[in-house]
């Protein structure tokens, strides 16, 4: 499992190269920053040339690149435009989206496998179809609509809550956003819960378990549960880096300045620093859980084995 | 044994989560007052605000969310008047000149920086210099491009050969001379604009401190900053002008988006809002229960023609310029597509200007009014449209632009019965757009958008249609116009300038290089917590001004 392990780390190597050149030459490719800079007006050619020196603007674009992959690694990932380093970004945007994420997460996995299961083990049954309508509306509903509308209701009609979470973000008002984000994934957790459980409650070795005398509950959790997480857990694993990245409209609607609004300013203001620093941060994130989801199928399945 | 080593691992993988998860929230707990979402403190107005694009210092800041702080913590020689625009003096006592070209200064008495330390005549010059040399990277240096010496500390090549302008001299602790590098009789009337605020000893000896927390003489201070969320101020008790808050301070608060603003402003729990998204501007008024302002800012859209263009020149070109102006139904486009936080344009100034200053309301004529049958002949009399054809280009980034593109278009198009007369070419970036203006790469019409760095005529005629003006996408050049612009420069009052810009501008209007579209409106919201609210002539809420109830 060790060399397995390392041999993983060394091959996202390449991939983590690969990706940062790509990023870096899409988001230079747009287009001079420094125009953007100068508001509605033809910008100073003086002061325009002295601002691209600042950013290396006016080197080519490989020496651009290799100046930049340098910094990085001596963990200076540049400053934004608007003088801020861009590791002081992070280390306030992270934190959010992470507590974000992991809120969204945990209501994914306790009400997606719970309805998962539930439907599952009863087929066809009025509580089973009433599940996946449900399920296919909140699918076909984009996340957009469901926030502003929760955020109407809820924090304006209603005032139960405040609309805009604070800067701080404490959990409690992350709730609504956190299920606003995980509304989506919820459904599809479901559904997958639902087919392989379906499938599975027919296995041979849950029928040993059954005749062996085993109480319902041990041969549902640890024998028709853990068999069917697979898929389930390869979903969760691709949609952690997805939560990180795509929460950017959740994270819009109810003012969360996490990573997903930070990359959003950046690509509107062109502050290329910010989204090359932020997207390298978030390939190294996607390149972990998916090992991360790797090595819990041996976990889950005593079958599979890593050498 | 199996069995049980795969329960150690899964309960071990599970506690490593759970404790993942409570780091993770611990960040969050125990901070949770303060924010959106509490109330304010007494008195305390709380403010939409979004991220300052540069740090935010006088000759950084182009922008109106910069622009609203340092409107309220610094205070130049002069300052506009919230409702006229007019420049009277702030810390100035007096600014006086003999030939429109050497300008005394004199500083009132009484003035201090938040820190206490005296403003005096060094922190102006200091701050001018500071601003100007290009090293600096500010990106309002063209404020001091009158002055004299400016090209020495901002050449448009290589490095500058001083570092201070030679035509800012000292004369004592509250006196100054300023030498322009041409005449410019309405100069002191630029002076209220906030990249010529002065500053304190602490933003050189340590920038990156002033920075973080910024000092000024205005009638604010800044009490704490965190970047990217919030900034309070309160009442500066050194303040010296007569404009001294009517509330105890102002809490700005970064929003990601408008529309979370606006929720917030109907939530209560935000009481100034003064960019509206353009999606609710149809039932803000009602939504607000007409607690909403909409009134004239100082920017302007025109539609330009490439001039260098040799096909867009001589006498035809003009009347086909003419023809397309009196195609476009702007009435409609702007009740229809903006829902009137847009006026039709019939000039090329701006309202904010008043009457006094130099705003003409018709001094198009006839050129700007709708009429589909003078349009058809127009352009039939110049030739029809360089190859039958015509391309209208903008970024689309922004500002609902493909919307009115297209409306434009289809106005043209129906008047010429013919579909594809005019066609939309839309540019994903603004930057793109701007690198093919400067490239002179326009063929057919394009979006020039001007926004006034202060409330004069002047600066709505010189710097777009003076020969090789900085903001003179379009190449126009007429020696008439240039000899009208440097008289009215000279002119030793205020009325004959003015008098002289109008004259200018008519007779650009004769050559229509540009087809005035519409004056932009400043729109804001506020909650029923406050009132005496209203906008100054750059779209910044008058904070001052604001009562909390």
């Amino acid at each position: 499992m060790g060399r397995y392990v390392v041999r993983r780390l060394l091959q996202m190597v390449p991939v983590f190269i690969g990706t940062t050149f790509l990023i870096f030459v899409m988001v230079y490719a747009v287009g001079d920053p420094v125009n953007a800079m100068f508001g509605d007006r033809a910008p100073d050619p003086a002061t325009a040339a002295q601002l691209r020196a600042e950013f290396n603007l006016d080197k080519p674009l490989w020496q651009q690149y290799g100046l930049y992959m340098g910094k990085i690694f001596s963990g200076d990932f540049g400053n934004a435009f608007n003088g801020q380093p861009v590791t002081e970004l992070m280390a306030t945007a992270f934190p959010l989206t992470i507590r974000l994420a992991l809120v969204a997460v945990v209501i994914e996995i306790v009400i997606g496998l719970v309805l998962g299961v539930l439907t599952g083990l009863r087929r066809g049954r009025p509580i089973d179809s009433g599940v996946l309508m449900l399920t296919l509306v909140v699918i076909s509903v984009p996340t957009f609509v469901t926030g502003t509308v929760f955020q109407y209701l809820l924090g304006v009609r209603w005032g139960l809550i405040a609309p805009a979470v604070s800067p701080a973000a404490p959990l409690g008002q992350l709730l609504l956003p956190g299920l606003v984000l995980a509304l989506v994934s919820l459904a599809y957790v479901t559904r997958l819960t639902r087919t392989s459980i379906a499938e599975n409650s027919r296995a041979d070795y849950v029928r040993t378990a059954v005749a062996k005398g085993l109480p319902r509950r041990r041969v549902t959790v640890r024998h028709l549960l853990r068999n069917s997480l697979i898929p389930v857990v390869t979903f969760l694993g691709t949609d952690v880096g997805t939560l990180m990245a795509g929460a950017l409209v959740t994270e819009r609607i109810f003012n969360i300045h996490g990573v997903g609004f930070q990359l959003w300013q950046g690509i509107v203001r062109q502050n290329s620093p910010t989204v090359v620093g932020f997207v390298t941060v978030l390939v190294i994130v996607f390149l972990l859980a998916n090992l991360l989801v790797d090595l819990l199928y041996a976990v889950l399945d005593p079958r599979i084995r890593y050498v | 044994m199996r069995g049980a080593t795969r329960v150690t691992m899964t309960r071990r993988a599970l506690a490593a989560v759970g404790v993942l998860a409570l780091t993770a929230t611990a960040c969050g707990g125990g901070s949770s007052s303060g924010g959106a979402g509490g109330g304010a403190p007494d008195g305390v107005i709380r403010a939409f605000w979004t991220d300052p694009q540069h740090p935010v210092e006088p000759a950084n800041t182009n922008e109106v969310q910069g622009g609203k702080v340092l409107d309220m913590i610094m205070r130049g020689l002069k300052k506009y008047d919230p409702s006229t625009g007019e420049a009277k003096n702030a810390v100035a006592e007096s600014i006086t000149t003999d030939d429109q070209r050497t300008f005394r200064i004199k500083l009132e008495k009484g003035w201090k920086f938040s820190d206490g330390t005296p403003v005096t005549a060094k922190s102006f010059v200091d701050a001018w210099n500071y601003g100007a040399l290009v090293t600096n990277k500010q990106v309002n240096s063209y404020f001091f491009q009158y002055i004299d010496g400016y090209d020495d500390v901002h050449p448009e090549k290589g490095k500058p050969e001083a570092k201070k302008m030679s035509g800012l001299k000292v004369t004592g602790d509250r006196a100054f001379t300023v030498k322009l590098n041409q005449k410019f009789s309405m100069w002191p009337q630029t002076l209220g604009y906030s990249a010529y605020a002065p500053l304190p000893k602490s933003f050189f000896t340590d920038h990156e401190g002033w920075l973080k927390k910024p000092v000024g003489n205005g009638p604010y201070k800044v009490d704490s900053y965190t970047r990217g969320q919030s900034m309070k101020l309160s009442r500066n008790t050194h303040y010296n002008g007569a404009d001294k808050p009517r509330n105890k301070g102002v809490e700005l608060r970064v929003y990601t988006d408008q529309n979370t603003g606006y929720t917030d402003l109907q939530a209560g729990n935000l009481d100034v809002v003064d960019e509206l998204p353009a999606g609710q501007l149809k039932n803000a008024k009602r939504d607000l229960n007409g607690r909403y302002i909409n009134q004239p800012a100082g920017i302007t859209q025109t539609l330009s023609f490439p001039m260098y263009d040799k096909r867009w020149k001589g006498e035809k070109g003009a009347l086909v310029r003419r023809g397309l102006s009196r195609a476009i139904n702007r009435k409609e486009v702007t009740e229809e597509i903006y829902h009137g936080t847009r006026e039709p344009a019939t000039d090329l100034t701006s309202p904010v200007l008043g009457a006094g200053g130099g705003y003409e309301p018709g001094l198009c004529g006839s050129a700007c009014e709708y009429d589909p049958k003078a349009a058809k002949k127009l352009i039939k009399q110049g030739g029809g449209l360089p190859g039958g054809k015509i391309t209208l280009t903008s970024n689309v980034d922004t500002g609902s632009h493909r919307q009115w593109m297209e409306a434009v278009c289809n106005s043209i198009n129906r008047t010429l019965d013919k579909n594809n007369a005019c066609t939309v070419n839309p540019v994903p970036t603004f930057s793109e757009f701007r690198s093919d203006i400067s490239g002179k790469k326009m063929k057919g019409m394009f979006r020039t958008g001007w926004q006034m760095d202060y409330p004069l005529i002047q600066n709505f005629i010189q710097p777009l249609y003076y020969t090789d003006a900085s903001s003179n996408d379009s190449g126009f050049s007429d020696p008439k116009v240039d000899k009208l612009i440097d008289q009215a420069n000279a002119a030793g009052d205020q009325k004959s300038a003015i008098g002289l810009f109008q004259q200018a501008e008519k007779r650009i209007l004769e050559t229509f290089p540009a087809i005035p579209l519409w004056y932009q409106n400043g729109n804001a919201g506020y909650s029923e917590r406050v009132g005496n609210v209203k906008l100054n002539p750059f779209s910044v809420p008058v904070f001052t001004d604001i009562k909390v109830k």
